[in-house]
């Protein structure tokens, strides 16, 4: 079968909007450090002098990459190490995205809480609050009131050293519903739902123009009895006034946003839905996650973001990047769990179905973890690992050299940018960029690789992964 | 010379998962007592 003879079925991509809310004052509430600092309280100093101020986090290259206003290429030109060489004049605007201060998103959380479950310091935050306050108005306290809740139990918000807020449980016996674990829900409610905003913003939609929101975020809604029950989606579709919309979650560890992806785009095939919305919030529960190798390498504590984004598909237009939904490939039960059958399955067979051999694609988004994160704590580059592997494959095909694998990475990889949020890292992260590459015409086609951990729920020894290529509609 | 020696087998998910690494283990007489596989991301 050649390129030529198949006939490709196309679902457009309107835009995508990335957000990153950097919260320092969380970190401590990230999964990890949450435990490091109740066995060993006397951490949380040294952790507190390696938190990163916002200025530091917008300026940070990574991030610069992340929101649009560097391309990912220019990375590796960059002087290292990037928490110090930062970019002069960054801002937190960047052409497909935004950087959010912790005020701003401690009244994105108040504005998307329906329960009075968090509340601040009426003075600080009178002093505080962003002018463009959305959602509901927060519940105020004194701050006498706020140290008493917090005393009873409720987790206490701060800035820097300051107790600003407090956030309280929902049910005294019901571990679904405690403070941690609906902070963690709603912070991925509240920056979703900031992405979806922004994102409509940016495409002059109207939030009645989405029918169906599909959200693709990492943590887990529900009661006791309903532990993960989700819909997730209809929340944040509401908090964003999309009245006309429906929605649901497709959850696939990492891996969630690219099936969430498919399922849209196959939703729109279908005529279930004309435009869908495809979200995901920021996972908290990661946060600070390899903040000790961090401390011990004396570097600021870097994983100190939540990473969202909003993207919205419709039906293909003429010249328009496009999901192709002949391509999306999925990782079988029968495949095994290495990383030579993922790439076998999510690269070479989709792409021999479509007439194409490796080398016929441009660029590769594979997971695009942040080295400068992951390297310290022992756990490598992680996207150039998986650059390596798909240039073995290559040889393996007779398709380039042994000798021509670094320039195989080289040409259509990348460094890693992203936070370690688990779904924002794993492909979808590269999805901006390469419509901006795919518009100039700088590339003709790129392939998003994403992987899942499936084991790390106990439920299966497999992985999980899911792959599509986005190209242009030239008609 | 293997044989009776017990071994816990940690696998990575973009490395070498920790269900390949037992399985070679046992054909070499090791008793595998745990193995499993971890995302160290």
């Amino acid at each position: 079968m050649t390129q030529e003879s198949i006939k490709p079925v196309r679902v457009g991509i309107e835009g995508i909007f990335y957000s990153l809310s950097h919260v320092p004052d969380l970190v401590r509430y990230g999964s990890k450090p949450l435990r490091e600092l109740r066995a060993n309280p006397a951490l949380a100093t040294e952790l507190a002098q390696r938190l990163r101020d916002f200025s530091a986090a917008t300026a940070y290259a990574p991030h610069q990459v992340y929101i649009g206003s560097i391309a990912p290429e220019k990375l590796r030109d960059l002087p290292k190490p990037w928490y110090e060489k930062l970019i002069e004049g960054a801002t937190a605007q960047g052409r497909f995205g935004d950087i959010v201060n912790e005020d701003k998103f401690y009244a994105l959380l108040a504005g998307a809480d329906q329960f009075d479950l968090v509340s601040f310091d009426d003075k600080w935050f009178q002093a505080h609050a962003p002018g463009d306050l959305i959602g509901r108005a927060p519940r105020l306290r004194s701050l006498n009131e706020i140290q008493s809740v917090c005393d009873k139990g409720a987790l206490p918000l701060c800035s820097g050293a300051q107790l600003v807020g407090a956030f309280e449980p929902a049910h005294a016996e019901d571990a679904s519903l405690a403070a941690e674990v609906l902070l963690e829900n709603l912070a991925a409610k509240a920056t979703a739902a900031h992405s979806l905003r922004l994102a409509l913003k940016q495409l002059a939609l109207k939030p009645d123009d989405i029918d169906f929101v599909i959200s693709c975020s990492e943590e887990a809604v529900g009661d006791r009895y309903n532990r993960g029950g989700g819909n997730l989606a209809k929340a944040i579709a509401e908090d964003v006034g999309c009245g006309n919309a429906s929605g649901s979650d497709v959850k696939a560890f990492c891996a969630g946003p690219m099936y969430a992806m498919v399922h849209g785009a196959s939703l729109i095939q279908a005529g279930v839905a004309r435009k869908i919305a495809v979200v995901a919030g920021g996972s908290l529960a990661k946060l600070g996650m390899k903040f000790e190798s961090h401390l011990r390498k004396k570097m600021p504590v870097l994983e100190d973001v939540l990473g969202s984004f909003a993207v919205v598909l419709s039906a293909a237009k003429p010249n328009q990047v496009c999901l192709r939904l002949d391509s999306a490939a999925f990782h079988p039960v029968r495949a095994g769990a290495s990383p030579q059958a993922m790439a076998e399955f999510l690269v070479e067979k989709p792409l021999a179905r479509l007439g194409m051999k490796l080398t016929n694609v441009d660029r590769y988004g594979v997971e695009l973890h942040n080295p400068e994160i992951t390297i310290p704590s022992g756990s490598g580059d992680v996207a150039r690992t998986n650059y390596l592997t798909l240039a073995a494959l290559a040889v393996m095909r007779g398709e380039i050299q042994k000798h021509q694998m670094e320039d195989f990475v080289r040409a259509r990889g990348m460094l890693g940018y992203a936070p370690t949020q688990g779904h924002i890292p794993s492909a979808i992260v590269y999805l901006g960029h390469a419509m901006e590459a795919l518009q100039s015409s700088a590339i003709r086609n790129a392939l998003l690789i994403a992987k899942g951990s499936l084991f790390l729920g106990r439920m299966t020894q497999l992985s999980d992964g899911c792959s599509f290529l986005v190209d242009r509609n030239e008609v | 010379m293997q044989k009776g020696k017990k071994i816990i087998a940690i696998g990575e998910r973009d490395g070498v998962p920790g269900p390949v690494i037992a399985e070679c283990l046992q054909g070499a007489g090791y008793e595998v007592i745990f193995q499993v596989t971890e995302c160290f991301v």
